[in-house]
């Protein structure tokens, strides 16, 4: 029941967020709960309502040290 | 961005594998990790993650399932208010099929009630706009993650003076029932804690965790951020410094959503909860607080909760606080399946009798043949 899924913020009107899940799929959003949020933010959507930002920058940073593990020598 | 297939890459799988087995041998005892969210639940039981963990290291299922623990008197409760003239339930959809004496909201709705399914409470709200002449009801469930919704539709139709639009609140807390897990003495070694449930919450309310002597990590759903967070609890477990960490860094931040949790603490206040297989738990629930009384429907309506017995031969207690397996249930896989289930557990997609029973080595073919 705590599925949120990742979509981008393509339109803001007032509290409605207009979200891209990618595929020609969007659909609205409340952003209630991201009231910083701003169009071209990454949100996961639970129930209606953008829940969280995603930060670009920390997914890369992970995927970076998930890829440093895989190879300990090269400069981790 | 780095898409969500990012997280599937199964090479770097491979290589997080290979950093877990490093780990375990150095640890050189056998360990046992809680996941306390149904939803990673599903998302270990579909990955096969577990397949690929090393012998000795067990991934058990916690108390993180809302429909789960939502007691048979809750369902029946919804049941009444969806007999109710001029009354439109509205439900999620994992909430339709669960049984209670009498039938569950899909047996109401064949009988002719008024029962809608909406992903959304705002939904419901616009249902209500549309249909003034009628009282639309939601039957509240879900934890931290779902709450602030209910609390900004809340707000929103105060705010527009909606006066047909009303809440059941059946809400559960995370952090009492994981004291309460703790407080079981289960032989845990850590806890791989909900992502979403944390994006709200933040880390805070997990300290009680590495106070226990265990480790806690925050992990996200993909396979990667899944074997991250069991990495991360193994290396803590390898240096012996217990902590809260995350492993899923790109939605939750230490603080949480503060703004998520301030519209909930003014729509509601904790109240006593029963977690169903587990009993009541204190301050692990939600009733509105008294500004907000003419949006519970239970007060509105004069709905009263019937205290329901379990059933007979179900050990859902004991699975949800991590003390036995699915396995160790006599009923599974034979009296009690997914579509005739016995308990909460096996009730829910997210819960763990039927995830187990689904994509479990120890599921459909295993459980028939009753071992
Ligand atoms: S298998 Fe069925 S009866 Fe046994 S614990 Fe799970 S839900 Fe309860």
């Amino acid at each position: 029941m705590c599925l949120a899924v990742p979509g981008k913020i393509s339109a803001i009107e007032g509290r409605n967020g207009t979200v891209d899940y990618g595929g020609g799929l969007t659909r609205k959003a409340a952003l209630d709960l991201v009231p910083d949020a701003v169009v071209g933010d990454y949100v996961l959507v639970h129930a209606g309502y953008a829940i969280t930002r995603i930060d670009q920058d920390e997914a890369e940073e992970t995927l970076k040290l998930i890829r440093e593990m895989g190879h300990p020598d090269a400069g981790g | 961005m780095p898409a969500a297939e990012s997280f599937r890459d199964p090479e770097l799988a491979r290589a997080l594998v290979g950093r877990i087995r490093a780990l375990a041998g150095r640890l050189g005892r056998p360990t046992a990790f809680m996941e306390v969210c149904g939803t990673h639940t599903v998302a270990i039981a579909r990955s096969g993650l577990e397949g690929l963990l090393p012998e000795g290291l067990r991934l058990v299922s916690g108390p993180g399932c809302p429909v789960c623990v939502t007691p048979q008197g809750e369902i029946e409760r919804a049941v009444a208010a969806a007999a109710l003239p001029g009354v439109a339930l509205v439900t999620f959809g994992d909430m339709l099929r669960v049984p209670a004496r009498g039938g569950s909201l899909e047996t109401a709705r064949s009988a002719g009630g008024d029962v809608r399914m909406a992903y959304s409470p705002r939904e419901a709200l616009e249902m209500a706009r549309a249909e003034p002449g009628r009282q639309f009801i939601f039957v509240g469930v879900g934890f931290e993650t779902t709450i602030p919704a209910f609390a900004a539709t809340v707000l929103e139709a105060r705010g527009s003076g909606v006066g047909n639009f009303s809440v059941l609140p059946g809400f559960r807390l995370v952090p009492p029932a994981l004291a309460a897990v703790l407080a079981s003495g289960p032989a845990l070694d850590g806890f791989i804690l909900p992502g979403h449930v944390s994006a709200i919450l933040g880390t805070e309310p997990y300290e009680v965790i590495p106070a226990s002597g265990r480790a806690a990590v925050v992990a996200g759903f993909e396979p990667l951020d899944l074997l991250l967070g069991v990495e991360m609890l193994l290396a803590q477990l390898a240096e012996g410094r217990p902590r809260v960490e995350i492993a899923y860094r790109r939605a939750v931040r230490p603080e949480g959503n503060p703004q998520a949790r301030r519209l909930t603490e003014l729509v509601f206040e904790p109240a006593d909860a029963v977690w169903r297989g587990i009993g009541t738990l204190p301050a692990s629930g939600l009733a509105f607080r008294s500004e907000f009384r003419d949006f519970d429907a239970a007060a509105r309506f004069g709905l009263p909760t019937p205290e329901v017995p379990e059933p007979d031969g179900c050990r859902c207690g004991e699975v949800l606080t991590g003390h036995v397996t699915p396995r160790d249930c006599p009923l599974f896989g034979n009296v009690c399946t997914p579509e005739d289930p016995v308990g909460p557990c096996m009730v829910s997609s997210e819960g763990c009798c039927a995830a187990r029973y689904r994509y479990g080595p120890e599921g459909a073919s295993a459980g028939r043949s009753g071992r």
